[in-house]
């Protein structure tokens, strides 16, 4: 790696580890005291609005019951509300190209994919959804499917924070104070200094222009030739969206290629801001964590313990890229430049890694680059992040509650090796615990390898571009992605069939909602339990010895797990390429 | 039970709030804002010659005749350099299909600028993940430089000092890699020697 390239990745990781403190401290202010100085003070009054428009009491706390039910309601609504506006954009406003509503499984898909923060797209933006639709339908959505994974982990944190408590918080309450006090001042900075690169910002749709080459041979020798077709700009309300994608871990890009599309993210500064934010949310809210449950070392080990699944992830991806691809060894082409199929210049290989390994350590699934041009180890560490349950970082709220369930085995495991009752922060962890903490853990394994399986006995395997083993490869991505609420994809699938997008459906409902009723009944009965003080016999979980007894426990799950798939996929095309 | 559907008058009334807010009122105060402050940004960077808008600064186009610098191979579709269907080739590095289009290329490029020509620049034979990618890095464009001076009979010299003049490098001197974009340096050639861009001047 050449100096200016290890530069950038400090300066990276140095941004990540010094912005996500005082943004940490900041939220943990907005989930205790509910207004934060300054930005409660100036949007305070419209958060007392909008509980008085919707008749919501905010000072009225939920039982976990309550908690979850009012969480599923808002989803499922939100949900019909996208399938709606999806089928129905063709009748709706802004709609100058004159599109017409989407297909009803593909809008099923979508719809499902938006609102379970996952924004799978099988569709091409920028093509296929009006700017109304982009912005009420899916900026809405990245937004409110944001706010939804916070509110649920500041359920969790409060049930380990209280003691013997019947509620663990509002969730309306939670949501608009996530989305106020947090997500949205957020985005309106992040979109108006993207904008100042380039990312476009306007209600028009297309931007009709003459190509240089054509302008100047239609001067020279009147019309240019016949097959000229001049060239059309896709344009939009882009910035606003991006901003959020890549805050909110949602990722579904404004236009087809996402991040790599140059009106999306036209400049290195754009490139490094956005990356920034995909894991600035989820980096934070460990130390909001710390900050809830009173002792700030217990954040820095999370946030420690996924900062090292990450560097070593990137460590493998970064040296695959950069060795780049054997067979196009002895052409004469130039081959210090690492692999460059599916990438951008102004990007490079580095910046193409960073982005892949952050974009699926966090669920985010935004890209940079085409994962599916990736060299095949390049593209196994971005699987095997996500297939970690996406607990490196994972989503905004989502990754730390999956996170804390992976603490609790740790723990209950630890406690097993000494002969004593597992305790985590002061509370018993007991049967009902663990039984919760493992259906977090095992619901997205079924979601991933079931319809895996499915696919590739079945003729939806023939919706793979590439032959051999990349071809098994872009199917396990696809549901390793939805059944992790991740939404990146080997874009080189065909995943508007049947099984893509009502399986797919199926497993990015039970990645989101499997998992996070359990969380939130452990949050239930977390909070309902009494506080046992540290004994002798108490494992100390702010120690460097369990932030490594948590990586194995992440690691030895998701290798059980997955080895045998990967092995079919990625290594073997791997020992391919080497042989060829 | 009752208690969801209890639930489901403050969830919609909520859902319709929140996304009048997020879903509206911001995207267009952004809009409102930016149209504002950054209006040539936020309209898509449009750049003009001789009074006709000819494209974007930030999105690259197809050039393919012998007078002008050209970017790299585009995988989009029906045509290269669709501004409206974005896209890569997603192949696979061990896709036969691959190591064939980048042999093809190849060739083309050796025919185009010599079989003595040096080591080809690796992003002149692979597509980019946009299709619209604007950029070359330096070495990629001085490569060129030969084919272009003689397509437009002037000096290479001359041409040289053009190309390396639109070198960007890299932002606040640290972040992304330095880089040539084409359609800016192709604007420059055209401005430079007026006249000598039509294929009827080069030939």
């Amino acid at each position: 790696m050449s100096t200016p390239d290890a530069v950038q990745l400090a300066l990276y990781l140095a941004a990540l580890l010094g912005l996500s403190p005082p943004l940490g401290t900041y939220m943990a202010k907005v989930y205790q005291e509910g207004r934060p100085p300054l930005v409660g003070r100036l949007l305070g009054p419209l958060e007392g609005l909008i509980y008085r428009a919707c008749g919501i009491r905010p000072e009225q706390e939920m039982g976990w019951r309550t908690y979850a039910l009012s969480l599923l309601a808002f989803n499922l609504l939100g949900g019909l509300a996208l399938y709606g506006l999806l089928r129905l954009q063709g009748e709706l406003p802004l709609n100058p190209l004159g599109l017409a509503g989407m297909e009803p499984w593909l809008a099923f898909n979508t719809a499902v994919s938006f609102v379970s923060n996952t924004n799978w797209q099988a569709y091409a933006g920028e093509s296929a959804l009006t700017n109304f639709t982009q912005m009420l339908g899916l900026t809405a959505q990245n937004f409110l499917s944001a706010a939804t994974g916070m509110a649920c982990l500041a359920a969790l944190i409060r049930g380990l924070a209280r003691r013997e408590s019947a509620s663990v918080g509002n969730f309306f309450v939670d949501l608009v104070r996530s989305l106020l006090y947090v997500l949205l001042p957020l985005a309106l900075l992040l979109s108006l200094v993207l904008v100042s690169q380039g990312v476009v910002q306007t209600l028009a749709a297309r931007q009709e222009v003459t190509p240089l080459q054509e302008t100047i041979q239609g001067a020279g020798q009147g019309p240019a030739r016949g097959d000229a077709a001049g060239q059309a700009l896709a344009l939009g309300p882009a910035a606003s969206q991006v901003a959020i994608k890549q805050l909110g871990t949602n990722g579904g890009g404004f236009f087809n290629a996402n991040s790599a599309h140059p009106l999306e993210n036209p400049t290195p500064l754009s490139n490094f801001l956005q990356c920034l934010a995909i894991l600035l949310i989820p980096a934070a809210l460990c130390h909001t964590f710390g900050a809830m449950v009173g002792d700030r070392r217990q954040g820095w080990v999370l946030l420690l313990a996924m900062l090292a699944l990450f560097l070593a992830g990137l460590g493998l991806a970064l040296w695959a890229e950069a060795a780049g691809n054997p067979g196009l060894a002895g052409l004469g082409l130039e081959e210090q430049g690492g692999s460059l199929e599916g990438k951008e210049v102004r990007v490079g290989v580095v910046g193409s890694a960073l982005w892949a390994v952050a974009t699926t350590a966090a669920s985010n699934g935004s890209v940079n680059a085409m994962h599916d041009s990736l060299t095949p180890l390049g593209g196994l560490v971005p699987m095997l992040m996500m297939q970690l349950g996406e607990v490196v970082f994972g989503g905004v709220g989502s990754g730390l509650y999956g996170m804390l369930c992976f603490v609790l085995v740790a723990v209950f495991i630890a406690g097993l090796m000494v002969g004593r009752t597992p305790e985590y922060l002061g509370k018993k962890i007991g049967a009902f615990e663990i039984k919760m903490a493992a259906l977090v853990i095992m619901a997205p394994l079924f979601a991933v390898l079931v319809p895996t399986a499915l696919a590739v006995s079945g003729p939806a395997a023939a919706a793979s571009s590439n032959p051999g083993a990349h071809g098994f490869s872009q199917v396990l991505y696809a549901f390793s992605s939805m059944g992790n609420n991740n939404g990146s994809a080997f874009a080189g699938l065909d995943a508007t069939g049947p099984l893509y997008t009502l399986g797919g459906a199926m497993a990015m409902l039970v990645a989101r909602y499997w998992l996070a009723l359990p969380v939130l009944a452990l949050a239930g009965a977390l909070a309902a339990a009494k506080s046992v003080p540290p004994g002798p016999g108490t494992l100390p979980t702010h120690t460097p010895l369990f932030c490594g007894l948590l990586v194995a426990v992440v690691l030895v799950v998701g290798a059980l797990a997955f080895l045998p798939a990967l092995a079919l996929g990625p290594v073997v095309e791997h020992l391919q390429m080497l042989g060829h | 039970m009752p208690e969801f559907l209890r639930l489901l008058r403050p969830s919609a009334l909520l859902l319709l709030v929140l996304s009048l807010l997020t879903g509206l009122a911001y995207p267009l105060l952004v809009t409102g804002l930016a149209q504002a402050v950054f209006p040539n940004q936020a309209n898509g960077s449009l750049t003009e010659h001789q009074g006709m808008v000819i494209g974007s600064e930030l999105v690259g186009q197809q050039f393919d005749q012998p007078q002008w610098f050209w970017g790299r191979p585009s995988a989009t579709a029906p045509q290269a350099y669709n501004a409206t269907a974005s896209g890569g080739s997603n192949l696979a590095p061990t896709n036969p299909a691959l190591a064939q289009v980048v042999r093809e290329r190849l060739d083309a490029l050796r025919a185009a600028h010599g079989q003595e020509s040096p080591p080809v620049p690796m992003e002149l034979v692979t597509t980019s993940a946009s299709g619209l990618d604007p950029h070359l890095s330096p070495a990629a464009v001085l490569y060129q430089v030969g084919r272009v001076a003689a397509a437009r009979g002037l000096d290479p010299a001359q041409v040289a000092a053009l190309a390396r003049g639109h070198i960007e490098g890299r932002q606040w001197g640290v972040l992304g890699q330095p880089r040539v974009n084409v359609l800016k340096l192709n604007l420059a050639l055209a401005r430079r020697w007026p006249g000598q861009g039509s294929a009827d001047a080069a030939r």
